[in-house]
């Protein structure tokens, strides 16, 4: 039997591996992708929780977040494209529009 | 309750009233043709005023009640109520906005080419926006009038207006949006003091402490003296009103700034009695600095709107000076002010509005000789120069004495220094007309010059008409408004002077009391 | 009550007809309309004047004018003896006038617009003289300023004109702020401005005090200074004569019934109206005689030297109502209103003739251009002559008898009486002297204009020397109803008429004190035509070295003591220019709009500085997001 431990632990490195991703990468899928990282980190956690506590609501919570993070993934590829063909770039480090 | 008159006729009058205009708004947006949309405007402004008349005749003038009470529902939950009604102080401007609502479209006739459905919709939801503030008896139906008349004269002056009318537009806005957004801090604290109630009248009758007037005093002080304007609230003013349209400026002097004082009469001396006769004296002397002030603008003013602009702020500093003289001959020479500031002021601006459409100047260096141009015009504007100076006959004389009698009898100094503002009114009024009328005309305006310049036509004289009659009417038998407001003004002042904290009169044993 | 209505309201018909319809349809048939309709009046006045003879004093009310509060005032007319004198005498010159401005005004491009006004002024000055109560008397008051503004600028092309209509309306309306300021704090006094009511409780309020500005004074005196201002501006007294001359620019029939026999004599009117207020108050009664007394004698100096004709008649008439607010100040009421009604009709002739003669010169003004015209205007001449005698006191004529009644009472009112007669008398030195030199320049010596003047050299027509013959009647006999009594036993008729409103004179001398006077009175009369006669008809040459003599005081005379170059100086140029620059382009743009337009701006720079922390990089975002949830969850950690 894993401990609750080893899946908190395992869920943690998985959302510092997305942070890191997200803050450090300029290449705008790779940033898409730690974002789906840092949701699915909190997937694993929820999954552990529901195992170790025998409630269904944390499995429950999880198909919600799969179901966000595939509508969320759908419409940010969505803008990455429509923004690529005005500004053929997808280096996060060139795009600046909301500066003030 | 015992303090309203339910309404005495067979018909929603007032409801009526105020939503004719909407009505008709509505109707122009299945309008294209120009001339049809000026033709239904003319119309439901009239249709407007003369269903407003029979609030005149069947007024009962011997109580101080609100009478053609309505009042239904609306948001049970939070205490809002549909609830409208008028007194003594409150008719007549129905009557004034009615009025100078005919005529600033009757004036816009020709003068407006450029987005005539729009103009014409602004100016009918500003007629209704401009009722609703007189009528309402309900904060909360209050405050959305209130506001609403904001944006249609926002738009007014900022899409139909001069060169600068962005600028005057947005300041205009923001001016008074401040003062509004201060008051509406006002209002929630009365609704929270009161226990869940935004009924004008039933928060006039309660009693609140001395320190919570003198904070919610100064929060509707904020609304209203901007809007009167006092001074040094008034710079929005001449931006205003010299880059306004025609129409624009005729409702703003006629009707816009008579709400401040409205205000005054209507919320803060009722509801603040300890707080009004604190802050007489500061009033006063705002209101005395103002009507110097104002004067002595206009003798260094180069541009023919402006100066009627500042000749407003020194007008409008008379009207707070008598209504906080707190006595029965001020206040009812502030409002009768009021009416006549509406009629004549309105009148200068329809003429100015008029010489304007021919000569497309209104720098003032640029006229002279006018009196042989166009002899009618001068002839009906010298009867305006001199009831804007106060001549007795004219309906200025009648406010303005009353005033000066009201403000003498409570402190004579500021009686004293407010009546010396008559005497430079007569300087930059009598100033204004030489350099426009008297001496010898440029031949170009001559009829046989290059831009000959043709007197008032058969719409013009219709226009003016009305306020030429209105100001001897009022001049020679001010009883005809005079008689409306007895009751409610003498009402009124027995609230104020009834003293919660009779013996700490001075403003400092007051301000210690509050701080 | 409808025959005292019609009074007033048949010129102001006639004014609202020719104003209306005068333009497009009356055109030069205007006096069809306003002689009949003042011609109506004077019949009127006279059938009035009957009623009150025969002791019937009406005080009606017509209408409730204004009620607010405690505050009440009717429209209302009151028609006692003194107010039937007025009536007759506003009426029947302004009949005169109007005919005669038929031949004057003749062919003038405003001659319709010229009788709208002048009846305007007659309705005006009839309610002035009619009202019950003090507003309304402030009504009249007001008005006659106004037509006086639109006549002086009747030709408003002239920008002399212009500017003079609109100095007189603004001099006024200072002497009108401190009357307007009177009939307020006599409503607040006494409860009430009807003449009757206030008059009838004048002395309950004796001894009471005002405090201004932490000092106690009388009330009555406050109360009558007050009134006496208005009086001071409308009648061109000391320090507000200035407009008066200017007002010259004005069509000679105005000058003649405005600034000389009716308006500027509402000053006189007024105090003797308010003589029960007067007599309560030393001080006030004091003022009003030295300012009288200095204005007769400070104007008619200023005359000496003129050489507009109608300027000299102008300081003339200044001159003469000093005179007459002399006689109210010693107590004299009916010798001032004696002295009013004669002067009217001496004064208008003046104005009238004067206008005949520059009718003749084609708007001549300069004396000093005219000369010899005795024989081309035999008529204008001779009734110059009489109203000069008149004017002079030279005994059986008009002016003599009252003139001579105020220098006595004068004479009799105390130690400052004493002064005032000396000033009184030199003025009347001073008034025989310019009077008579203006005869000499104008009708003596060789004519000095040019030749083309001369050719059309004539004299004026009937309608225009019809009048002047009646008022030259009136100029010598109107005086025979104030005989003095040392002449004929109950001589002093219009005294006696007046005695129920005015009062009788306060003092009684012996009649030695009274030949003396007389005699003094006619002996300066003598004199001043003696040095008239030996400077301007003997000696030419004389008036030029006299001149070069006394370089400073003709100059200072000349110019008018400079009183006008003060004021602009002292008082309208610092007002324009503090207007301009430093409320206007000070206070108004630098101050508020600088907080107006500051506020915005500072907020403004605030947020461009503000906004360079939204660097737009995703990273930069994310950081500070992942940082502020570090920073949460530490203090959760931590801090609980």
């Amino acid at each position: 039997m894993v401990p609750l431990s080893w899946y908190i632990v395992l869920s943690a490195i998985v959302f510092s591996i997305g942070v890191f991703g997200f803050l450090a990468r300029r290449n705008l899928i790779i940033v898409f992708m730690s974002l789906e990282l840092m949701l699915n980190s909190v997937n694993i956690s929820l999954a552990a929780f529901s195992h170790y506590l025998q409630s269904m609501r944390g499995q429950i919570l999880v198909f919600f977040i799969i179901t966000v993070a595939a509508a969320e993934a759908a419409i940010g590829l969505a803008i990455l494209i429509a923004f690529y063909r005005n500004n053929p770039t997808i280096k996060v480090d060139e795009i600046n529009l909301l500066k003030g | 309750m015992e303090n309203i008159i339910l309404n005495q006729l067979s018909y929603p009058i007032l409801t009526y009233t105020v939503f004719l205009p909407v009505a008709g708004a509505l109707l122009l947006l299945f309008m294209r043709n120009a001339g049809l949309i000026r033709v239904t405007t003319l119309l439901t402004t009239v249709a407007t005023f003369v269903i407003s008349l029979p609030l005149l005749t069947n007024f009962d003038k011997t109580t101080y009640k609100m009478q053609f009470v309505e009042r239904h529902e609306w948001i049970p939950s939070w205490g809002i109520n549909y609830f409208i009604g008028i007194d003594g102080i409150s008719v007549l401007f129905i009557f004034l906005t009615t009025m100078l609502s005919v005529l600033s479209v009757l004036v816009s006739w020709k003068a407006i080419e450029n987005k005539a459905k729009e103009f014409h919709t602004a100016v009918l939801a500003l007629e209704a926006g401009m009722l609703g503030v007189f009528v309402a008896l309900d904060f909360f139906l209050f405050y959305i009038f209130w506001e609403a008349m904001l944006i249609p004269m926002f738009l007014l002056i900022g899409v139909w207006g001069g060169p600068q009318r962005v600028y005057a537009a947005i300041k205009f806005f923001l001016y008074t949006l401040v003062g509004s957004v201060l008051m509406l801090v006002g209002i929630v604290v009365l609704y929270f003091t009161a226990g869940g109630t935004l009924d004008i009248l039933t928060l006039s009758s309660l009693q609140y402490p001395l320190q919570l007037q003198f904070w919610l005093f100064l929060a509707f002080f904020a609304a209203f003296a901007v809007k009167v304007p006092m001074f040094p609230f008034h710079t929005w003013l001449p931006d205003a009103h010299t880059e306004a349209p025609t129409a624009g400026s005729v409702i703003l002097a006629g009707v816009l700034l008579k709400m401040g004082a409205y205000g005054f009469l209507r919320f803060s001396m009722p509801m603040f009695p300890d707080a009004t006769r604190m802050f007489v004296k500061p009033i006063f002397i705002l209101s005395v600095i103002g009507i110097i002030y104002g004067a002595l603008v206009c003798l260094a003013q180069k541009d023919l709107k402006r100066l009627i602009a500042y000749s407003s702020v020194s007008h409008m500093g008379f009207v707070t000076l008598g209504i906080f003289a707190l006595n029965a001959q001020g206040v009812e020479g502030g409002i009768l002010q009021m009416v006549n500031h509406g009629i004549v002021t309105g009148a200068l601006f329809l003429m100015i509005g008029m010489i304007y459409e021919r000569t497309h100047t209104r720098v003032i260096a640029d006229y002279g000789g006018f009196a042989t141009v166009v002899p009618w015009y001068a002839g009906l504007f010298i009867i305006l120069t001199f009831a804007s100076i106060g001549l007795p006959g004219t309906n200025g004389f009648i406010g303005e004495f009353l005033i000066l009698f009201g403000a003498f009898k409570a402190q004579k100094l500021y009686g004293v220094l407010a009546a010396t503002g008559v005497i430079l009114g007569a300087g930059y009024m009598l100033w204004l007309y030489q350099k426009v009328f008297w001496q010898t005309p440029d031949p170009d305006y001559g009829p046989s010059g290059r831009h000959p310049v043709r007197d008032l036509d058969l719409r013009e004289v219709v226009t003016l008409a009305p306020l030429i009659i209105l100001i001897f009417w009022i001049g020679f038998y001010p009883n005809v408004l005079l008689s409306y407001m007895h009751a409610s003004v003498e009402h009124l002042l027995q609230d104020v002077n009834m003293s919660a904290y009779a013996g700490k009169e001075t403003l400092i044993a007051q301000l210690k009391e509050i701080f | 009550m409808l025959k005292y209505t019609l009074i007033p309201l048949l010129p102001l018909l006639s004014f609202i007809i020719n104003i209306l319809f005068g333009r497009n349809f009356i055109k030069d048939k205007a006096h069809w309309i306003a002689v009949p309709a003042v011609a109506g009046s004077f019949i009127l006045a006279v059938s009035a004047f009957m009623d009150v003879t025969a002791g019937n004093v009406v005080n009606i009310n017509i209408y409730d004018w204004i009620v607010s509060g405690d505050f009440h005032v009717s429209i209302g007319f009151l028609i006692d003896q003194l107010t039937s004198i007025m009536l007759i005498v506003v009426t029947s010159i302004s009949t005169l006038i109007f005919i005669y401005s038929i031949g004057y005004m003749h062919g003038d491009g405003g001659y319709y617009r010229f009788f709208a006004y002048l009846s305007l002024f007659v309705f005006s000055m009839l309610m002035l003289v009619m009202a019950n109560n003090f507003l309304l008397l402030y009504f009249g008051w007001e008005a006659v300023g106004l037509c006086s503004y639109f006549l002086i600028g009747f030709w408003f092309h002239k920008k002399s004109a212009a500017d003079a209509g609109k100095k007189a309306f603004i001099v006024n309306r200072f002497g009108d702020f401190g009357f307007g300021l009177g009939v307020i704090l006599i409503f607040l006094t006494y409860g009430s401005i009807d003449y009757v009511q206030v008059f009838s409780n004048a002395g309950s309020v004796v001894g009471q005090t005002i405090n201004i500005l932490g000092t106690d004074y009388d009330l009555i005196t406050v109360i009558c200074l007050l009134l006496f201002c208005g009086a001071v501006g409308k009648s061109a007294q000391l320090p507000l004569h200035v407009w008066l001359p200017d007002a010259m620019e004005g069509p000679t029939p105005v000058s003649a019934l405005i600034h000389a026999a009716t308006m500027v004599t509402a000053g006189v009117f007024m105090v003797a109206r308010c003589n029960p207020l007067f007599n309560l108050s030393h001080t006030a009664m004091n003022t009003v005689a030295i300012v009288g007394g200095l204005t007769a004698i400070f104007a008619a100096t200023i005359g000496l030297v003129q050489n507009d004709i109608k300027r000299v008649i102008a300081y003339s008439t200044v001159s003469q109502l000093g005179y007459m607010f002399l006689a109210l100040g010693v107590g004299a009421y009916s010798a001032g209103i004696f002295h009013l009604y004669t002067h009217a009709y001496f004064k208008a002739l003046l104005f009238l003739g004067s206008g005949s003669v520059i009718h003749a010169l084609h708007d001549e003004q300069n004396m000093q251009k005219m000369g010899g015209l005795k024989k081309y205007m035999p008529i204008t001449y001779a009734v110059f002559i009489i109203a000069t005698l008149s004017i002079t006191g030279i005994p059986g004529l008009a002016g003599f008898f009252s003139k001579d009644e105020i220098l006595y009472r004068a004479y009799l009112g105390g130690d400052t009486g004493k002064f005032l007669w000396l000033l009184g008398t030199v003025a009347a030195l001073l008034t025989s002297f310019y009077s008579w030199r203006l005869i000499f320049l104008t009708f003596h010596g060789k004519f000095r204009g040019t030749h083309e003047q001369e050719h059309h050299l004539h004299e004026s027509p009937k309608v225009i020397t019809v009048p002047l013959m009646f008022l030259a009647v009136g100029a010598i006999f109107a005086g025979y109803v104030g005989i003095p009594p040392l002449l004929m036993e109950h001589g002093d008729r219009i005294g006696e008429f007046l005695a129920p409103v005015l009062g009788h004179p306060h003092s009684e001398g012996s009649h030695a004190e009274e030949m003396m006077v007389m005699a003094g009175s006619v002996l300066v009369a003598l004199g001043g035509w003696f040095i008239a006669y030996r400077m301007y008809i003997k000696s030419p040459e004389l008036p030029k070295k006299v001149g070069e003599m006394f370089k400073p005081v003709y100059n200072l005379l000349f110019n008018k003591y400079y009183v006008d170059e003060l004021y602009s100086k002292t008082l309208v140029q610092p007002v324009i220019k503090a207007s301009d620059k430093v409320v206007l382009g000070f206070i108004d743009i630098k101050i508020i709009e600088g907080i107006v337009n500051g506020v915005p701006a500072l907020i403004g720079a605030f947020s461009r500085k503000f906004r360079q922390v939204q660097t737009g990089h995703l990273s930069n975002y994310g950081l500070a997001m992942a940082l502020g949830a570090l920073a949460i969850i530490g203090y959760m950690i931590f801090m609980k």
